[in-house]
């Protein structure tokens, strides 16, 4: 089957996100009030050609902690948003 | 001669600098394409500065798998000296020879100024000829160069004079004011300054040439590592 797999990459708890502060910043500007919190991160999509759903995240997770991300100041996660017969 | 090899990646554009540096020097360079398996020969590495692989994903993390970096990490553990220059500092802890990451700057600023950095250690290859809290005027030229790591990794760093250099007047949001780091036998050194482009008082500064002079007489001192 091919999975269609999310993978979102995202700065760990305590790590510096100037970008989101930055975006975070700008809304109140723009007309947005009450938004807090912002954090800035990556998404990936990809097909994986798997036998069951739980080896194509378990491939997605390896190679999301391989390459996508860097575990020194990124967490990342894998999930499913779609099969397909291959 | 010392024979210096600089790796060259797809995007690299600091290559030339750091040969003319070398060759200032008195050493051979010569430029060592990424798909290079075997640094046999050299007695020096050194990863410029640039965009390898386009600095896409995050800088460093594709140049990481290119297929020079297996022997950069044999040259590095056989004692070899090794220089990573701002994409090459990024390189060197995408591939785990140094620890932490390097961070987009504090501000997200694209900075390209002099800076004045502090010599904090001369246990490594780049500072071993330089002096204790010795002021250097060296230019950045970088966007992520906010050095980062956690507490157990800052303070062992800290404890094993691994800090080799630091900001007077931090630019970019750098954990500690770090500017560079070396491992712990001091023969892999990164930092996100170039010293490559301050060798001649001509364009601005040739406060880089201690750091480079020290790097060049690594290869001898390695040896009795």
């Amino acid at each position: 089957m091919n999975y269609s797999v999310i993978v979102d990459v995202s700065l760990r708890q305590g790590i510096a996100d100037p970008e989101g502060a930055t975006i975070e910043r700008a809304l109140p500007a723009l007309g947005f009030y009450g938004v807090t919190d912002v954090k800035a991160g990556k998404s990936f999509r990809m097909m994986i050609d798997a036998d069951s759903e739980a080896e194509a995240l378990e491939r997605a997770t390896a190679l999301a902690e391989r390459l996508l991300s860097n575990p020194v100041i990124e967490d990342a996660t894998a999930r499913l948003s779609g099969v397909h017969a291959s | 001669m010392t024979r210096v090899g600089v790796v060259v990646f797809p995007g690299s554009n600091c290559e030339y600098d750091a040969a003319s540096a070398m060759g200032m020097l008195g050493a051979t360079a010569e430029l060592v394409w990424h798909s290079t398996t075997d640094l046999t020969g050299y007695d020096a590495i050194i990863l410029p500065g640039g965009f390898a692989h386009g600095d896409y994903l995050r800088p460093g993390a594709l140049a990481r798998f290119s297929p020079v970096m297996e022997a950069v990490g044999r040259f590095a553990n056989d004692g070899g000296a090794v220089l990573g220059i701002c994409n090459g500092f990024q390189v060197l802890t995408e591939a785990g020879l140094l620890p932490g990451a390097l961070q987009k700057n504090r501000g997200l600023t694209f900075l390209c100024q002099p800076t004045t950095l502090i010599v904090t250690s001369q246990a490594s290859v780049l500072t071993s000829q330089a002096t204790l809290d010795q002021e250097l005027v060296i230019p950045i030229n970088h966007f992520s160069g906010a050095y980062t790591c956690d507490d157990a990794t800052y303070d062992e760093l800290v404890a094993n004079d691994r800090i080799v250099l630091t900001y007077k007047d931090n630019p970019n949001g750098s954990r500690g004011d770090i500017a560079g780091i070396a491992n712990e036998r001091g023969n892999v050194v990164g930092l996100m300054p170039h010293p490559e482009r301050a060798m001649s008082t001509l364009l601005g500064s040739d406060d880089g040439q201690v750091l480079l002079k020290s790097f060049l007489t690594a290869p001898v001192a390695s040896l009795a590592l």
